[in-house]
């Protein structure tokens, strides 16, 4: 049977929601098109003010990367606008060209920032705040010029305003009305927020009508009705959006403000569908993901005639996503006739709380600055519970009751308001395995939007693993010293300038005052990272990087000599061969990574074999690069195209020594035949005609993984400079002892590409790993020229028989 | 036949660094050295009660454990006790600082 044909129109948040509710219940019903204005993969739009306020990049905020399109066989041209619809013949057809016939089409394009009609809207410098161009354009502007206007004090206005004071710009909000985000607070919340955004640097101008935007081709300023005026070279129009419709319109669909849709966002023309923030239903265009994402369910249960029931409108609440800010409003805001609130303002902590009731039920909540009622308030209220008889307040409660909080929750309230999900859901998954944050949010989409909800998903996995959460928080932790996970350290330790193991310990509240044998070196290891002149603690090294040599089972040790690139000479291997003769070695062998081994060595004779040998140490025992396996290449070989073993012992040589979250191997092959294994390697290089692949994340041991080609470049210095930026970007961004397959498989393989590719963050990375890699000196000649540190060390006393009997 | 107390000088602890085990062979017996943090001396067995054994004088040493360097159990250096999860006991010995002097009671 031959599938039929699905297009859609706009690649956003709605749409994707759409395709995979739908994929998840028929993956092979449609053969699935989607054509996207944007040239990127669906991200998540709610998080662009966090990128302006510095808390995330782009990357973090992609939410189906190319390889989701590419592993449900959906066609996607991304950067290409659908120009018309020819709903006759079902075809649509695209700025670029193509023409492409559906058998059901879905819009979902969308709105677009109003631009207010007034003189100069035209003008350079004036933009809505919609999208990554958007915030690019911020961003570049932050950088050139200093004066922000931001017209709108509403959700996005403050947003917008608040990462521009975040970037450095002098920021003046205009609203036209007497308090700010009149739609969601009334005026007592609106000045608390307000005074709040005052003090973290914005400037209001309220009660302002801008009547024309000045300037000649840049603008320069703004003027208001009553004939003020104000400088501003970079304005934000944040009043309003606006359904995208024209499309639609042109192709003959219904449109009154939005898309008219049905209860199964059915549009005015058979087989053509409407969802999101440009169809319009009963009469409302919602603007916030959640009520959007009940409509892509519904439609991809109507697009498989699973038809139930249709869609019949939403209650939304409201959050304000800038740091340092909790509000939380739904419903109605202000008091009327028949309406009774409950109010409850505490100056002290700038707290206020305000909840209307009509006829014994909740129709409005206000909450700032202490939203943690949030969630049980608006279930109450979208299920029209009745309250009368709950409407005491319990002044100056003690708190912290939190935990119990979870246990009375109701299995059908909301944990998860973007996405609709609630309590009983979220325990459903966590019994059928889930058991982190995430896969909470793989398996119920909870938390995958704004992300307010995480705390409380991390207290109901809590609450009901109990002690296997509890287990499974201290893998999450550093370890069982410590409450903070590895993020939370390293945060700690930049925030509070700390530069010793010792003070990480005291400052941070370790539960043992000397640590244990996992945060010790994970803090001397993360210390490195941070301070490239960090003194290293060598007590804090597990035996084999604090010997320098790898402790075997009996308590000798093994020596493992450099041998860049697995080339040797005549002069080494004598030197080797005298060495293990002098000193006995019991076992002499060829490493897997293309070397020589001394097995067996006593504690006590390892200097004089070192200095013996008169060689460096090959780190053999080290998490740091070990050893860069190479072909013969070019230099003999028929098929060689390129000098790998010149390559391999350049690459040894400049990163060598270098410390790392885990150990890193590397490879280098000449061709694609790949004799040097470079497919298994953390780095692997294999030469082609006229250049070098660069593949990354392969691991030859326990969990065996093939490695992922990163780039492919031409020189040997492009080379260099690709795996100095991977390397340090792994060093700063993986946890202690996570190999970098699994580091890639976490962070991402187009999240690492397009941070290597990136000139100005390949550069810094560059420059960041130089400054660390000049403080290395060879530890073996070290300890030679160190007496002290040989008898620490290196000593064993013997006591002759004292022991005496009568 | 009666056992008396042997008291064997076995290092100086001026010379004794801290939070590094010393591995000293009395006679017969391996035995490993620790100078705590808090300026106290230890004495165990210097051998994992891990069944494949093993040194514990190069393990790293937090308040009054080491941890094995092979294995990485957790072991007192006041009673010898393995820490759960795992199970065990290295022998501990007596020891006595004198001034400079470092002796064990065997
Ligand atoms: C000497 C050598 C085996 C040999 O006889 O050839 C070796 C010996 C050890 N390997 Fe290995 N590995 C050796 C090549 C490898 C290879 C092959 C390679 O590098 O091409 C692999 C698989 C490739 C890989 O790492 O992706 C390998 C995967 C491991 C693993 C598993 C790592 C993983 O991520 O899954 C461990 C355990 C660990 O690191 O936690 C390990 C750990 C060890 C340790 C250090 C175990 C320990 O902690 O005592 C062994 C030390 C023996 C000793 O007494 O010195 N060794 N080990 C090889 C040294 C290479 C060198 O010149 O530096
Ligand atoms: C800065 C900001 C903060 C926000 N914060 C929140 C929040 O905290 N909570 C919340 O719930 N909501 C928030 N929102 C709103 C939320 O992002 C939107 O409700 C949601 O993205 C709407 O999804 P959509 O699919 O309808 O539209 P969009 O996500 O805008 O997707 C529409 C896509 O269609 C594309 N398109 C349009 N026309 C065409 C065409 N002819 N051909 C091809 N492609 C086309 C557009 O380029 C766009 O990429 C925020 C929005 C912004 C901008
Ligand atoms: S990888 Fe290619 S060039 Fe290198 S030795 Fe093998 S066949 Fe020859
Ligand atoms: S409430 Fe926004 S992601 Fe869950």
């Amino acid at each position: 049977m031959q599938k039929r044909k699905l297009v859609m129109i706009g690649n956003g948040m709605a749409g994707v929601r759409t395709i995979e509710e739908l994929v998840k219940i028929a993956p092979d019903a449609f053969d699935i098109t989607i054509f996207g204005k944007e040239p990127y993969p669906n991200y998540n739009r709610i998080q662009l003010s966090t990128i302006l306020q510095g808390e995330m990049s782009f990357s973090d905020i992609i939410m189906n990367d190319w390889d989701w399109y590419e592993s449900n066989h959906i066609q996607l041209y991304a950067g290409d606008q659908v120009v018309r619809v020819d709903t006759k013949e079902k075809i649509v057809y695209s700025e670029s060209g193509r023409a492409v016939p559906y058998d059901e089409l879905i819009f979902a394009t969308g709105s677009l920032p109003l631009m207010l009609p007034i003189p100069g809207i035209n003008k350079q410098g004036v933009i809505g705040f919609r999208d990554i161009h958007d915030c690019e354009m911020m961003m570049q502007a932050a950088k050139q010029y200093k004066k922000a206007a931001v017209i709108g004090a509403g959700l996005l206005g403050l947003e917008a305003a608040s990462g521009l004071v975040h970037l450095g710009m002098d920021v003046h909000v205009v609203h036209l009305f007497g308090h700010i985000m009149e739609k969601q607070l009334d005026e007592t919340a609106a000045r608390l927020l307000q005074r709040e955004l005052e003090a973290q640097g914005m400037n209001f101008l309220l009660e302002k009508e801008t009547v024309e935007i000045l300037g000649d081709d840049r603008v320069t300023g703004l003027r208001f009705k009553d004939g003020s005026e104000i400088a501003a070279d970079f304005v934000v129009m944040a009043a309003g959006i606006v359904p995208n419709v024209k499309l639609a319109k042109e192709s003959g669909l219904f449109v009154n403000r939005g898309i008219v849709v049905n209860d199964y966002l059915e549009t005015s023309v058979p087989n053509v569908y409407a969802v999101g923030e440009c169809a319009e239903h009963r009469e409302i265009v919602y603007g916030l993901v959640a009520p959007l994402y009940e409509q892509a369910q519904v439609l991809a249960k109507r697009l498989v005639g699973m038809v139930e029931k249709g869609y019949e409108g939403s209650i939304v609440g409201t959050q304000l996503k800038v740091s340092g800010i909790d509000l939380f409003s739904a419903g109605e805001i202000y008091e009327a006739y028949e309406t009774k609130a409950i109010k409850v303002h505490n100056e002290l902590d700038g707290v206020y709380k305000k909840v209307l009731i009509r006829d014994g039920r909740i129709v409005g909540i206000v909450l700032y600055g202490d939203t943690s009622d949030s969630t049980r308030l608006f279930r109450m209220m979208q299920q029209k519970q009745d309250v009368s008889s709950l409407t005491d307040i319990a002044f100056l409660k003690e708190g912290g009751a939190k935990e119990e909080d979870v246990a009375m929750m109701a299995d059908e309230e909301l944990v998860c308001g973007c996405n609709g999900v609630t309590k009983g859901t979220i325990v459903q998954a966590i019994q059928q395995g889930a058991s982190t944050v995430e896969q909470v949010g793989g398996c119920t989409n909870a938390g995958r939007s704004c992300g307010r909800c995480k705390p409380l998903i991390a207290k109901i996995l809590e609450h009901t693993l109990g002690d296997a959460f509890a287990g499974q928080a201290q893998k999450e932790t550093l370890c069982s010293c410590t409450d903070l996970n590895r993020d939370e350290v390293v945060a700690e330790i930049q925030a509070k300038g700390l530069t010793t193991v010792k003070e990480v310990m005291h400052v941070l509240g370790w539960k043992n005052e000397e640590g244990c044998s996992k945060c010790r070196p994970a803090l001397n290891y993360y210390l490195g990272v941070i301070y490239p002149e960090y003194r290293d603690d060598r007590d804090s090294r597990l035996v084999n990087e604090k010997m320098h040599a790898n402790i075997q089972k009996d308590g000798t040790y093994s020596v493992v000599p450099r041998m860049y690139g697995g080339v040797t000479t005549p002069e080494d291997l004598r030197r080797i061969a005298d060495v293990a003769e002098k000193y006995r070695v019991p076992l002499v062998k060829l490493t897997g990574g293309q070397r020589i081994a001394l097995f067996g060595i006593k504690k006590e004779d390892l200097p004089n074999v070192w200095a013996d040998l008169g060689m460096l140490s090959g780190y053999a025992y080290g998490k740091t690069l070990r050893t860069v396996k190479t072909c013969v290449g070019a230099t003999f070989c028929r098929y060689g195209t390129q000098d790998s073993m010149q390559l391999g012992i350049e690459l040894e040589k400049r990163f060598e020594r270098l410390d790392t979250p885990h150990k890193v191997k590397m490879g280098v092959s000449a061709c694609p035949r790949n004799c040097a294994e470079a497919g298994v390697k953390d780095v692997g290089i294999v030469g082609v005609d006229g250049g070098w692949e660069i593949y990354v994340g392969g691991n030859g041991g326990t969990d065996l993984r093939a490695a992922d080609l990163l780039c492919t470049v031409k020189t040997a210095e492009e080379v260099f400079e690709i795996v100095g930026a991977y390397l340090q970007y792994y060093r700063e961004t993986a946890k202690y002892l996570e190999r970098t397959s699994k580091w890639l498989e976490r962070v991402g393989l187009s999240h690492v590409k397009e941070v290597v590719a990136d000139e100005e963050k390949r550069t810094a990375l560059n420059e960041r790993l130089q400054r660390t890699l000049v403080r290395y000196e060879d530890p073996w000649r070290k300890v030679l020229e160190d007496e002290p540190l040989r008898q620490h060390y290196y000593t064993k006393r013997s006591i002759p028989v004292s022991v005496k009997e009568d | 036949m009666q056992q008396t107390v042997t008291r064997v000088f076995v290092a100086k602890y001026s010379e004794l660094p801290e939070r590094i085990g010393q591995a000293v062979k009395v006679g017969e017996e391996e035995i490993a050295l620790f100078r705590l943090t808090n300026g106290d001396v230890r004495a165990i067995e210097n051998k994992s009660p891990h069944p494949k054994g093993g040194v514990l004088s190069e393990g790293l040493v937090s308040g009054e454990y080491v941890f094995c360097p092979l294995y990485d159990w957790k072991i007192s250096l006041i009673d010898g006790n393995v820490q759960p999860p795992d199970e065990g006991k290295v022998k501990t010995y007596a020891v006595e600082v004198d001034g400079d002097d470092v002796y064990l009671l065997l």
